[in-house]
C-alpha cells in the first residue's frame, strides 16, 4: 500500500488533500465534519483584522458554469473573507487543532499592508496552535479594492515586503499564496521565495463574470440589478492552474521552492497531475463544496490505488515527476511525425472528425457515400482534433511514423534524428548565425 | 353485478373507469425541461446526419436538437414544422425505431438511440401550448386549389399550399378533419384530443376553407366538377376500403373490421362504453392488427390472440410494436392461416391452419387448430376505394411519378392512395407538402 502521508514544509498530514480556505473551512462545525470525513489538512477561511466583522452581501453570491446535465463545471463567487469575529475563529482554531493534533491546521490570513497590522496578527494566531499561515494574496474581489488580496498579489514587491514581515514577526512556517490574475506567475512566485517564505500555494480564483441575464441585463449573480466580477475556480481553471505550477516548478529561481497545488482538484487523477508537475499537496474548494466532504474518500483511495499501480511509494516519489518534461515550445521535436488512424470496426459513422478536420483548414479526412472516413495521409498535419472530437474513445488514435518512412505530406522521410526549432532551416535566426 | 373481464360475450365496461383511464393515457410521458435538455446533449450533431435522411420530411435533425440544448425549443419547433407541419402527431406516432432513431449513430454505438422523437415532441408542444402559428401567408396569387380528404397528406398539402398565398377549399367524407389520425391512430399514442388540436392550430395559417360530408364520388362531388372550378386539385383520400378474409363464416355476429373498431374506439369520449370479447381473435400482421389487439386487450378482453399468415419476421409491424403487444399481455401466432368461422348467429371460433413457404408460394400444411373466439377483428389490409375511372393506377394506388403527380394533368394524389412510400402519417405528410410545391411551381409557372 502506498503511503499517502505528507510532510509539507515540516507540517505533517495523513494525507496529501488539505481543504483550501474558503467556506467549507470557515468554522468549528465544518472542518470538524472535515476531519472526521478523513482530509489532511484544511487551510482555514481567510481571517481579517480584529474590529467590526466584515460585511458579504446579503443576496445571491455564487455564479456557475454548467456542463452536460447541469454538472457544475466553474463556480464563480464574489464573497469575502470570513465574517465572523476574529476572536471566535481564533478559538475554535485552537480547540480543533487539540482535538486533531495528526491533521495539518493552517491559517490563512489578509490584513491591510501596512507592517503593524501584521504584527498586532500574528502572535494570535501562533496561539492556536497551528501549524503554519497561508497569506491570501488573491482574492480578486471587494477586498482587492481595499488595497488587500489580489491588490498586493499583483504587486511582487509588496509580497516580498509582507513574507519578509511575516517571517520576522512568526516563527511559523509561511504559505504564500499566488493569485492567477497576472500576466507571468513567476515574479510574484520570486518575489515570495526572496522574502522569505517557506512555500508558494496556488492558484487562488480567476476574475471572471459567468454570465449576463439577458432579460435585466445584469451580471449573475446579480445583488439587485447589479453585478460585479468575482473570481472563478472548479474543473474549468484547472488548465490554467496546472500551467502556472508547472512554470514555478521549472523556473530556476524558484526550484524547489514547495507548491500547494489549488484549482479544480475534483479527482484523483486530478491530484496526481498537479503532483505529477510539481506540487508536494494539493488544495481542494470547488469539489468539496458541490458534492460535500464525503469525496476524500474516493481521492485518497484513488490516489493510493494508482501510486500501487505504479509503484510509487510515496507522495514525495510523485512529486514533480513531469516537471521534466515540461519545455519549451522551440525545444519539441519537429522529427516526431504522427498520423490520425480510424479503425473502421469502432467507427459509429457520425462523421464529427470529417466536419472538424474539413472546417478546420485541414481536409484530410475523406468521406464516402457509404460514410467511410479515411485520413488522407498526404493532408494530415496530425493536429489530432478528429481525436479530440470523435465520440468513440480509442477510435481514432494517432499512429507514430517510424524514422526511414515517407510522411506523405512533406514527401520527406522521417528522420531518426531530434530536431527542433532552434536547429531549423526556417528559423531566421538559425539561418543568421550561420 | 358490472361487467368483468370474464364476462362472456362482447360486452362494455369489462374494466372500472380508473383503469380505463390508465391504459388509455399517454404511453410516452413528455419530457420535462430539464429531462430534455440531458437527452439533447446526448446528440452529436453528426455530419450530414444519418437520421435526417432517415426521416420521410427530412427535418434537420441536429439542428433542432442543438436549439433545444441552447433553450429555445420554440425555435427547435420552427425547424421541425418548416419541413413537417405536423411535426406534433409525428412525434407522437412514427415508428421512429424504425426511421431516425434506428439510423442515429448512438443506436450503433451503444444500442441506445438519441430519444428524437420525444424530444421532437417537447420542442412541438412548446410552440402549440402556447397556441403560437409560426408562419405568415403569402398575399393571395388569386389560385384556388381543391383537395379531396383531410388527412395527413391532405393537410399537410393544404397548408403549404395557403402559406404560399393560394386559396385552398378541402372536400372532406366525414364529419371531422385529420385522417387517421382522428380515427385510427392508437388512442394511448394521441391523448387530450391531440389530432383535433393540431389541425385547429394548423388552420391558422388561413386561406384553407373546410367542406365536411363531402365525399368525392357522392352527389355532384365528381373529379370533373373540382377540375373545372380549380386550377389544381389534390387528391388524399387514403385506403378506406378493407380487405375481406374470404374465409367461411365470415358473416357471423361480432366479426369485424378492425379500422371500424378502432374508430369506434376512438371516437368514444367514455371508452367504458365501448364493447369488446372475452376472446379476441385479431388477424392480420401490421400496426392495425397490433392496435387492435393492444387495445382490446386494454379495454379488458381476458384472451387476446393476434394471428398472422407468415413468418414472425414478415410482420410489417415493428419489433417495438410487437413488444408492446405481447408486454400487455397480446399472444402472438404466425404461421397460420384462418380457415373458416364457427357459430350460429355469434361467432364462437376461428380455425386456423398451419402454413409454409413453397414453390408456389405461401401453402397451407393442413394441419389445422381452433382458437376460441367471441369476437374476431380483421386487419388484413385496407386498400383503395373508388377511385376516379380517368386516373392510372398501379398495385391498386393511383400512380404518380416524381411529386406526386397522376396521369392526369392539374391533378395530383399523395398519401396512402397513391404509389410511393410506406404507408405512414410521415410519409403522407412528405408528399403533401411535395405535392403543394410543385403544385405551386406549376401554378406560379
Ligand atoms: C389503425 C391504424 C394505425 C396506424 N398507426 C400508425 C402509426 O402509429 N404511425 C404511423 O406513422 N402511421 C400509422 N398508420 C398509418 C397512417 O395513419 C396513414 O399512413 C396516414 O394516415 C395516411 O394519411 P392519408 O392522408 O394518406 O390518409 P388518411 O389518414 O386515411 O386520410 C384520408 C382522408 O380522406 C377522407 N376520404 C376518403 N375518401 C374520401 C372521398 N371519396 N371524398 C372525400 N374524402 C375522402 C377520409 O375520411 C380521411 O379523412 C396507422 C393506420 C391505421 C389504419
Ligand atoms: C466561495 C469561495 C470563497 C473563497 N474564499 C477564499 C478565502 O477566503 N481565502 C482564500 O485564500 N481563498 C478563497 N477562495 C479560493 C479557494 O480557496 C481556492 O483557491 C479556489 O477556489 C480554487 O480551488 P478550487 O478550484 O478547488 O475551488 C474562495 C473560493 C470560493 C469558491
Ligand atoms: S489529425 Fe488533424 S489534420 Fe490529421 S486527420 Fe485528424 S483532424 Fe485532420
Amino acid at each position: 500500500m502506498a503511503d499517502l502521508t505528507s510532510d509539507f514544509i515540516g507540517i505533517k498530514s495523513p494525507n496529501p488533500f488539505w481543504l483550501a480556505s474558503a467556506p467549507p473551512t470557515d468554522k468549528e462545525y465544518n472542518v470538524r465534519r472535515a476531519f472526521e470525513a478523513g482530509w489532511g489538512g484544511v487551510v482555514w477561511k481567510t481571517l481579517g483584522e480584529a474590529g467590526p466583522p466584515i460585511v458579504n452581501v446579503n443576496g445571491p453570491r455564487y455564479g456557475v458554469v454548467y456542463g452536460a446535465d447541469r454538472r457544475v463545471l466553474g463556480i464563480n463567487n464574489i464573497e469575502l473573507i470570513t465574517d465572523r469575529p476574529l476572536e471566535v475563529n481564533l478559538e475554535e482554531i485552537t480547540r480543533v487543532k487539540k482535538d486533531f493534533p495528526d491533521r495539518a491546521m493552517i491559517v490563512s490570513i489578509m490584513v491591510p499592508c501596512e507592517e503593524q497590522a501584521w504584527k498586532d496578527i500574528l502572535p494570535r494566531v501562533e496561539d492556536t496552535g497551528c501549524d503554519g499561515i497561508e497569506l491570501n494574496f488573491g482574492c480578486p474581489h471587494g477586498m482587492s479594492e481595499r488595497g488587500m488580496g489580489s491588490a498586493v498579489g499583483q504587486v511582487p514587491e509588496y509580497i516580498q515586503m509582507v513574507a519578509e514581515w511575516c517571517k520576522t514577526h512568526t516563527s511559523l512556517p509561511v504559505i504564500v499564496k499566488l493569485t492567477p490574475n497576472i500576466t507571468d506567475i513567476r515574479y510574484p512566485a520570486r518575489a515570495a521565495k526572496v522574502g522569505g517564505a517557506d512555500a508558494v500555494s496556488l492558484i487562488n480564483t480567476v476574475s471572471s463574470i459567468t454570465s449576463v441575464n439577458l432579460d435585466t441585463m445584469s451580471p449573475e449573480p446579480s445583488i439587485d440589478g447589479k453585478g460585479s466580477h468575482g473570481g472563478f475556480c472548479g474543473p474549468a481553471v484547472k488548465p490554467i492552474a496546472l500551467n502556472m505550477v508547472a512554470e514555478i516548478a521549472r523556473d530556476p529561481e524558484t526550484a524547489g521552492l514547495p507548491i500547494s497545488g489549488i484549482g479544480g482538484v475534483t479527482t484523483w487523477r486530478d491530484a496526481a497531475e498537479f503532483l505529477a508537475l510539481g506540487a508536494s499537496n494539493v488544495q481542494v474548494c470547488t469539489a468539496a463544496m458541490v458534492y460535500g466532504f464525503g469525496i476524500i474518500k474516493e481521492l485518497t483511495a484513488g490516489l493510493s490505488a494508482w501510486m500501487d499501480e505504479k509503484g510509487y511509494a510515496s507522495v514525495a516519489e510523485v512529486s514533480g515527476r513531469a516537471v521534466p518534461n515540461v519545455t519549451d515550445w522551440q525545444y519539441l521535436n519537429l522529427n516526431y511525425v504522427t498520423k490520425a488512424r480510424i479503425d473502421q470496426d469502432a467507427c459509429i459513422k457520425c462523421g464529427r472528425c470529417y466536419a472538424a478536420c474539413e472546417d478546420t483548414s485541414h481536409q484530410a479526412i475523406s468521406m464516402s457515400p457509404e460514410r467511410v472516413f479515411e485520413v488522407i495521409d498526404a493532408e494530415c498535419v496530425a493536429c489530432n482534433l478528429c481525436v479530440d472530437v470523435c465520440p468513440v474513445e480509442g477510435c481514432i488514435t494517432m499512429e507514430e511514423l517510424a524514422p526511414g518512412a515517407v510522411n506523405e505530406r512533406t514527401g520527406q522521410p522521417v528522420s531518426s534524428d531530434y530536431g527542433n526549432w532552434t536547429t531549423h532551416p526556417n528559423n531566421p535566426a538559425t539561418r543568421a548565425a550561420e | 353485478m358490472a361487467n368483468t373481464e370474464r364476462t362472456p360475450g362482447v360486452v362494455a365496461g369489462r374494466l372500472a373507469a380508473e383503469a380505463l383511464a390508465e391504459n388509455f393515457g399517454d404511453l410516452n410521458t413528455p419530457f420535462d425541461g430539464h429531462e430534455a435538455l440531458v437527452a439533447a446533449d446526448r446528440c452529436y450533431f453528426c455530419y450530414d446526419a444519418p437520421c435526417i435522411t432517415a426521416c420521410p420530411t427530412s427535418i434537420d435533425i441536429p439542428l433542432f436538437i442543438r436549439q433545444i440544448q441552447a433553450g429555445q425549443p420554440e425555435s427547435a419547433a420552427k425547424t421541425i414544422f418548416d419541413q413537417n407541419i405536423l411535426g406534433g402527431m409525428c412525434a407522437r406516432v412514427c415508428p421512429t425505431e424504425t426511421l431516425c432513431e434506428e439510423a442515429c449513430v448512438r443506436e450503433a454505438a451503444e444500442g441506445k438511440p438519441v430519444e428524437i422523437g420525444r424530444l421532437q415532441r417537447f420542442a412541438t408542444d412548446a410552440v402549440m401550448a402556447a397556441g403560437v402559428h409560426p408562419y405568415d401567408r403569402a398575399p393571395e396569387t388569386g389560385k384556388k386549389v381543391a383537395i379531396v380528404g383531410a388527412g395527413p397528406a391532405g393537410l399537410s398539402c393544404a397548408h403549404r399550399l395557403a402559406m404560399n398565398g393560394h386559396k385552398v377549399v378541402m372536400f372532406e367524407a366525414r364529419s371531422k378533419p385529420g385522417g387517421l389520425n382522428e380515427y385510427g391512430i392508437a388512442t394511448y399514442k394521441t391523448v387530450d384530443d391531440f389530432a383535433q388540436a393540431e389541425v385547429d392550430w394548423l388552420l391558422q395559417i388561413g386561406g384553407i376553407e373546410m367542406v365536411y360530408d363531402h365525399k368525392l364520388g357522392a352527389g355532384d362531388l365528381t373529379l370533373d366538377a373540382l377540375t373545372e372550378k380549380y386550377d389544381a386539385v389534390f387528391l388524399a383520400v387514403g385506403l378506406s376500403g378493407v380487405n375481406a378474409l374470404r374465409a367461411e363464416g365470415e358473416d357471423h355476429a361480432h366479426v369485424r373490421d378492425a379500422v371500424d373498431f378502432i374508430s369506434e374506439l376512438r371516437q368514444a369520449a367514455n371508452k367504458s362504453t365501448v364493447p369488446v370479447g372475452r376472446d379476441v381473435v385479431v388477424i392480420g400482421g401490421g400496426m392495425t392488427a397490433v392496435d387492435a389487439a393492444v387495445q382490446s386487450k386494454l379495454l379488458g378482453a381476458e384472451h387476446v390472440t393476434m394471428v398472422y399468415r407468415r413468418p414472425w419476421d414478415r410482420m410489417s409491424a415493428s419489433e417495438h410494436e410487437l413488444h408492446l403487444a405481447t408486454s400487455k399481455g397480446v399472444r402472438i401466432i404466425t404461421g397460420a392461416a384462418p380457415t373458416r368461422l364457427t357459430g350460429g348467429e355469434v361467432v364462437t371460433g376461428i380455425e386456423f391452419a398451419y402454413t409454409e413457404d413453397g414453390p408456389n408460394g405461401l401453402a397451407q400444411t393442413g394441419e389445422t387448430f381452433t382458437l376460441k373466439a367471441d369476437q374476431v377483428l380483421k386487419a388484413i389490409g385496407q386498400h383503395l376505394d373508388g377511385a376516379p375511372g380517368v386516373l392510372d393506377l398501379d398495385g391498386g394506388k393511383i400512380a404518380v411519378t416524381g411529386p406526386g403527380r397522376t396521369s392526369q394533368t392539374g391533378i395530383w394524389a399523395g398519401g396512402d392512395c397513391a404509389t410511393g412510400g410506406d404507408d405512414l402519417t410521415v410519409t403522407a405528410v412528405a408528399e403533401g407538402r411535395d405535392a403543394a410545391d410543385d403544385i405551386h411551381a406549376t401554378l406560379m409557372g
